[in-house]
């Protein structure tokens, strides 16, 4: 297994082109990003490749990435907002491969961040893209299982349906539920899906002022929400949006603000609460 | 499709021509009447009258092949309603409008419960208070005579008649000038006809509904409707104010109609 | 006194479709005027038309020919052959009719029944059961019965119940077939007595009294009503005839 700590001869002997898709598939896959940004939450169909991974590992993020780095990036990769677990550590040495790219673990020195299922807690600044990782890109898909369908009820701005499910939601459980893949208002026209994030990080993409785009390779769908726009998470007037919190702190580093991982550490059953993202919580200790 | 839209000055619908063929087969053809703010028009005629179909035609489900339907909206004059587009057609049909299927799983979402069904057309149209929308949809339940206690029930769980009568609140919570109605009471017990037949009788007199009802049963007619149309093979045979097209009927399938009712 | 009723030329047949479109003439060139204060009573053999005439006069029989026009909002306005909502506006606002029997609705209490016309006309819930309740007295009907659904009532019991629900309007024009048919005498003299009160208040009614008596307390003038000359009727021979079983029943 190649060391992958020093640049590669992959692709000077021509064996991958760069960043790994043939220049057109690029070109195909920029216009769709052009397209999602110029109307935001705008879900836009696309020529989704092959990847060396099965759906479900990230494709669709991995093709976002592919199409927009450059050898003067710097790559971060997150998977539940860990730096280090297996699927992070194996896109981030495909990327340094592939597109010669550095990489790093640290959010303010990032360019491009390819994240599954988090938004890190460190602010993000102008110039950055975030890229999601995205599963099922219709937000209304558990609803109306008709893709026809619910083209139209996009197009038509018929939204009835998702705020009947948050009111069963309420009758149900007396609370909207929901606490990943929160559904938000983007710029005031489309409902998206921010992908499985937990609520939590839901305020954190309105008026971002980086890029942030959704890549979903089994569906074939990419959109995005350009920066500083407004994303609002549905509610209602008297049950209004609410993150969570823990009544506990980090164990590492004591932090009361960001999202909390519990995790069981003997087989007694003890458990600590961890910032679930890694950079964050090593920054502060 | 083709030339002016024919309207009499005041009609709520009127229907001009109107004729649909399925594979060559006249569905139904030219039809024309005007529909009067609070009167109900019964449309009868046994199996293949055509009446379903024009009832589909009117109420822009399908597009009829020749002729026009224009309806007066609240506030936006009169519209060709197949001249619409999509998104104003079926905005028209979640406030304006109601339509009554005979089945009434068709007319629900059978997976949410009996408040969200009611309450849906209201968040469609961009109510926000969960008290609210949940106090809304309690009132209709019970205006509907559906127990209280049922309003976080799912209609899958409703026997046929309640899951009817939830179609009606679901229908007319949005306060709609214009009611489809396609044998509302189709299918159902006698006795649950009965209480379903005396809940619209009374919505549409308190509510100043109009309204479309198409119906097999002279009966239903003669009880909810102040005209009748008469079809026969895709064509109005006769039409007029109810009692009198039942009580000295003169065309002669009309008579046939009336005299095969079975006395009780 | 200008007539709040006028008919001219009427002119009617039954065409039975299933015998051969066989034609029965019921009424031929019919003319009449009532005015506000008369009461005018139809009278004639049997079979002679009289309940269709009525019903012409109510718009629930289609006149083939003729005119039937009614004073409404200082005009006249003509029936024959007029939209459903001019005829259901008359219905509405100005001309009632007490039918022979009821047409008992499922489900719905006497009391509902009888209030339904004033709730049709804005009168507030409350004032509109009162009146009904005052008008089912008024007739002989006992409170316990003025919550029950009139199905299961008797014949006269049902009639009254038709009588009130007719009545509670204040109708200009009244047209009534035969309402006491189904009354004892002494629930008879109550109605007799309601109808007087209308006609002295200045209504405008025209009806079929089969009881002489009746007729006598009610009515100030009297019209003839003879099957025309074309119909089988007519003829000395009719007796033995009889009228086609096909012919729709006045019901």
């Amino acid at each position: 297994m190649p060391d992958t700590s020093t640049p590669d001869t992959t692709i000077a002997e021509g064996a991958y082109n760069y960043a790994y898709l043939d220049e057109q598939t690029k070109r195909m896959i920029r216009r769709a990003i052009l397209k999602a940004v110029a109307v935001p939450g705008y879900q836009v169909p696309f020529g989704g490749r092959e990847m060396p991974l099965p759906y479900g590992w990230g494709t669709g993020g991995i093709q976002v990435t592919a199409a927009i780095i450059g050898r003067d990036d710097t790559l971060k990769v997150i998977d539940q907002g860990a730096d280090d677990t297996t699927n992070a550590v194996s896109i981030r040495r495909f990327f340094a491969r592939v597109a010669e790219v550095a990489t790093t673990t640290c959010t303010e020195d990032a360019t491009v961040i390819q994240t599954r299922h988090r938004v890190p807690e460190t602010p993000l600044k102008e110039g950055q893209i975030l890229v999601f990782q995205v599963p099922i890109p219709e937000p209304l898909r558990m609803l109306e299982p008709r893709e026809t369908e619910t083209r139209t009820l996009h197009a038509l701005s018929e939204y009835g349906v998702m705020q009947v499910s948050l009111y069963e939601s309420i009758a149900r459980h007396g609370r909207i539920s929901k606490s990943y893949n929160y559904p938000v208002m983007v710029n005031g026209r489309y409902i998206m899906s921010p992908s499985p994030i937990p609520k939590f990080d839901n305020p954190k993409l309105d008026r971002s002022p980086a890029l942030q785009l959704y890549g979903a390779g089994r569906e074939k769908r990419i959109y995005a929400v350009p920066p500083h726009t407004p994303v609002k998470s549905l509610d209602f007037d008297d049950h209004p949006f609410e993150v969570e919190h823990w009544s506990e702190c980090c164990a590492l580093c004591g932090s009361k603000e960001s999202f909390l991982d519990e995790m069981i550490v003997d087989d007694a059953g003890k458990r600590l609460f961890v910032c679930s993202d890694t950079d964050y919580c090593e920054g502060r200790r | 499709m083709s030339g002016e839209l024919g309207s009499s000055d005041g009609a709520l619908l009127s229907a001009r021509n109107v004729t649909k063929r399925f594979a060559g087969r006249v569905a139904c053809r030219d039809v024309s009447f005007d529909l009067w703010p609070g009167e109900v028009l019964g449309i009868v005629g046994e199996s293949g009258s055509g009446k379903t179909t024009l009832l589909n035609c009117l109420a822009g489900r399908i597009t009829p092949d020749a002729g026009s339907v224009a309806y007066a909206t609240a506030s936006t004059g009169t519209v060709d309603v197949h001249r619409l587009s999509e998104a104003r057609r079926r905005l028209l049909a979640r406030t304006e409008w109601g339509f009554v299927n005979q089945d009434a799983r068709e007319g629900l979402r059978m997976g949410v419960s009996a408040g969200a069904n009611i309450g849906e057309r209201l968040m469609a149209v961009g109510a926000r208070h969960y008290g609210d929308i949940r106090g809304t949809a309690a009132d209709w339940l019970a205006r509907v005579e559906i127990d209280g206690d049922r309003l976080d029930d799912r209609p899958a769980t409703f026997s046929g008649g309640m899951r009817q009568r939830l179609q009606i609140a679901r229908n007319l919570v949005s306060g709609p000038r214009l009611v489809f109605m396609d044998e509302p009471t189709g299918g159902l017990d006698v006795s649950v006809q009965a209480r379903i037949l005396d809940l619209l009788r009374g919505l549409v007199e308190r509510l100043h509904l109009s309204a479309v009802l198409v119906t097999h049963d002279l009966g239903v007619a003669r009880l909810l409707t102040h005209r009748l149309m008469v079809m026969q093979g895709g064509a109005v045979v006769e039409e007029g104010l109810t009692d009198q097209v039942l009580d000295d009927p003169q065309h002669a399938y009309t008579q046939m109609l009336v005299a095969s009712i079975l006395p009780v | 006194m200008q007539p709040a009723l006028r008919v001219s030329g009427l002119t009617k047949s039954f065409v039975v479709h299933a015998h051969g479109d066989l034609a029965l003439p019921v009424l031929f060139d019919v003319a009449l005027a009532v005015s506000p204060g008369e009461c005018l009573a139809l009278v004639g053999p049997s079979g002679a038309g009289k309940s269709t005439l009525l019903r012409a006069l109510y718009g629930n029989y289609r006149a083939d020919a003729g005119s039937i026009r009614v004073r409404q909002d200082d005009r006249w306005t003509e029936l024959v052959g007029a939209e459903p909502r001019t005829v259901l506006d008359v219905r509405h606002r100005t001309m009632g009719f007490v039918s022979q029997f009821l047409r008992a609705i499922p489900r719905v209490a006497a009391v509902d029944l009888v209030a339904e016309p004033l709730l049709r006309r804005g009168v507030e819930a409350e004032d509109a059961r009162r009146r009904a309740e005052f008008l089912l007295g008024m007739l002989g009907i006992p409170p316990r019965l003025w919550a029950l659904p009139p199905a299961t009532f008797s014949g006269g019991e049902q009639q009254r119940v038709n009588i009130a629900r007719s009545l509670i309007v204040d109708y200009p024009i009244l047209l009534l077939d035969e309402p006491t048919a189904s009354l004892d005498v002494a629930n008879r003299d109550g109605v007799v007595e309601l109808i007087r009160q209308r006609r002295d208040a200045g209504a405008t009614i025209v009806g079929i009294f089969h009881d002489p008596g009746v007729r006598d307390a009610v009515a100030t003038r009297v019209h003839e009503v003879l099957p025309p000359a074309t119909s089988p009727l007519a003829s000395p021979l009719a007796s033995q005839a009889g009228a086609s079983p096909c012919v729709p029943k006045p019901s």
